[in-house]
């Protein structure tokens, strides 16, 4: 553009014009999922999800220890109890992610948005990055909340932890890390697949569909599918008790982090190539 | 200044936009004009960085879209004014907007008193009015204060004082020097509003003219003519090479070729009264509608003729 053309046009605040960047395209992208009344819904019922099922549970679970097994009673893991409403919260954590994009395209919002920031990447990236961050202080808050209030009605019927005690902690962090996991995975969803339900849907395959066909397989099957099936790879991070036939805590959330990562890569490359 | 060579867009065997070159001049409102289905929005699509052409290439003041540093601030878009999430209140949805491209809050109230939505700014979009969401539309395209605009049909849904107001709005950007492309598919309305149209049909560019050239040029003129004798002055004027058109009255021909005057003075030479002549001027509606009828992509069989 020529100076001219500019002057012409001579309006004041021009003077002031510089570059878009990333952080504006992060805070913009902040603005949009404060903005929204789901967002709230969603991430209160990821807590009140998170805490009260994980009491809910763990008051259960601790008035059956005594009849459990010896084996039963080998593989108790008070941390795991505590914080297992987590997985269902982790649902409205994939609505939300899933909902964050591809409301965009089932409104037609995602043309204004890419005419502000034709840079597509940067608009993934930073919505991706924007929701990953209040999805894990959200998610470590529910996970110590709920890990807290679960060990609390444990003790007295049943052994109870304490986060010093070894692998505890990282469980707890952990519950919060695999739900951050699952926020990016869900954002990934919504961009490759842009239609809401199918979105939806597909996450809700991925979480509790295909790992419960999998409960129903021989062994020799089953037990593949319950090692490096992602979320159910992921989810060691959260456990203390080891179990047979799954990944070490870390390498396991490393298989849903790649997992996710490709997802992501896939997602990516195609908003880029497709028409908007 | 906005240029396309050779743009073209295929959807598997359907070409929506058909080897299109033009280039829009900045300090006039230039009306892209077609009937529905012709291909205006692919086009604007297509400068705006939201569809790749499959051939050719279009660019914006010498940069392609997606290349700009800061779009807002360079070019403003209408293209639907539906297309924003109902839920979020009018100015989150421009705070969102103008943060994007590094745009001052304030700004946002700005642009809000322009369009005159301040007073609903706090009020979820879900609510809009056909009429306010085109207001809000417009906000947007204004929050970078660009040289270059673009509004995909701004005046559709409008009431009669919204119209005037977006027709006003748009000739005073024009005037202040900067480029508008403004798209519609009534030719009543751009002859009101544009200085320059880009008409096209079926993805082809039918013509790149001035507004008081192309009536001139496609406007067909013609004289309707009634009189006792109209069979004999049908017979003179065929003589004097004009088309003559007889109806179902045997009174009332149409004449074309021969303005009022000559029919006048070719009638009281040969003694032929006359109880009516009245020259009949195509409306520009017409006019458009003769160059465009070919290139109709979805045609009423009735409509046909």
């Amino acid at each position: 553009m020529t100076d001219a053309a500019i002057a012409r046009a001579g309006p004041d605040h021009r003077a002031a014009f510089r570059a878009a960047t990333f952080g504006d395209a992060l805070r913009s992208e902040w603005t949009k999922l404060r903005s929204v009344r789901s967002t709230f819904w969603a991430l209160t019922a990821t807590v009140v999800l998170g805490i009260g099922l994980g009491a809910a549970i763990s008051a259960a679970a601790a008035h059956g220890y005594a009849k459990l097994s010896v084996s039963g009673k080998l593989s108790w893991d008070p941390t795991g109890v505590s914080t297992s409403g987590m997985a269902i919260a982790s649902l409205a954590i994939a609505v939300l992610g899933v909902l964050c994009i591809s409301s965009e395209y089932s409104s037609g919002m995602i043309s204004t948005s890419l005419i502000a920031v034709p840079k597509r990447g940067r608009v993934l990236a930073a919505k991706s990055l924007v929701f990953a961050v209040v999805t894990f202080v959200v998610g470590e808050v529910t996970s110590f909340t709920a890990f807290f209030v679960g060990q609390a009605l444990i003790s007295g019927p049943a052994p109870h932890a304490a986060l010093g005690d070894p692998g505890v902690a990282r469980a707890v962090v952990g519950a919060g890390l695999v739900l951050t996991a699952l926020a990016v995975l869900s954002v990934a969803a919504g961009t490759l697949l842009r239609h809401p339900p199918a979105a939806i849907a597909c996450m809700i395959a991925v979480l509790f569909v295909l790992p419960g066909i999998a409960q129903a397989l021989p062994d020799s099957w089953r037990n593949p599918v319950t090692e490096f099936w992602p979320t159910q790879a992921g989810s060691q991070l959260t456990n203390v008790y080891h179990s047979a036939h799954t990944l070490q805590p870390w390498p396991g959330f490393g298989v849903m982090c790649l997992f996710v990562a490709i997802v992501y890569a896939i997602a990516w490359t195609l908003l880029d190539r497709r028409d908007a | 200044m906005i240029e396309a060579h050779g743009l073209v867009k295929r959807y598997g065997s359907t070409t929506a936009v058909n080897d299109l070159s033009f280039s829009i001049r900045p300090g006039l409102v230039t009306g892209f004009l077609g009937p529905n289905g012709a291909g205006k929005t692919t086009t604007m699509r297509m400068i705006l960085g939201l569809d790749a052409p499959t051939q050719g290439s279009v660019t914006v003041d010498g940069r392609g879209y997606r290349d700009l540093p800061a779009p807002m601030r360079e070019v403003g878009a209408l293209l639907d004014a539906k297309a924003l999430h109902g839920g979020r209140r009018a100015f989150d949805h421009l705070l969102c907007l103008a943060q994007s491209n590094g745009i001052p809050r304030s700004r946002v109230d700005e642009v809000l008193r322009i369009v005159g939505l301040e007073g609903v700014a706090r009020r979820r979009v879900k609510g809009f009015s056909l009429g306010m969401g085109q207001r809000l539309g417009i906000a947007s395209a204004l929050l970078g204060d660009p040289p270059v605009l673009i509004f995909d049909e701004p005046v559709n849904g409008l009431d009669p004082d919204g119209i005037h107001w977006v027709r006003t709005l748009l000739r005073a950007l024009a005037a202040e020097g900067r480029t508008v492309l403004v798209s519609s598919h009534l030719m009543s309305e751009m002859a009101l509003t544009a200085d320059h149209l880009l008409v096209i049909g079926k993805g082809r560019l039918i013509a790149d003219t001035s507004v008081d050239e192309f009536v001139r040029s496609s406007s067909q003129q013609s004289v309707h003519v009634r009189s006792p004798q109209a069979a004999e002055l049908a017979a003179r004027c065929r003589e004097a090479g004009a088309t003559v058109g007889v109806g179902t009255d045997p009174d009332l021909i149409e004449i074309t070729g021969l303005d009022s005057a000559e029919v006048g003075r070719l009638a009281a030479a040969h003694g032929i009264i006359l109880f009516e002549l009245i020259p009949v001027k195509a409306s520009l509606e017409e006019a458009f509608m003769e160059l465009t009828r070919e290139r109709v992509e979805y045609q009423a069989a009735g409509a046909t003729r």
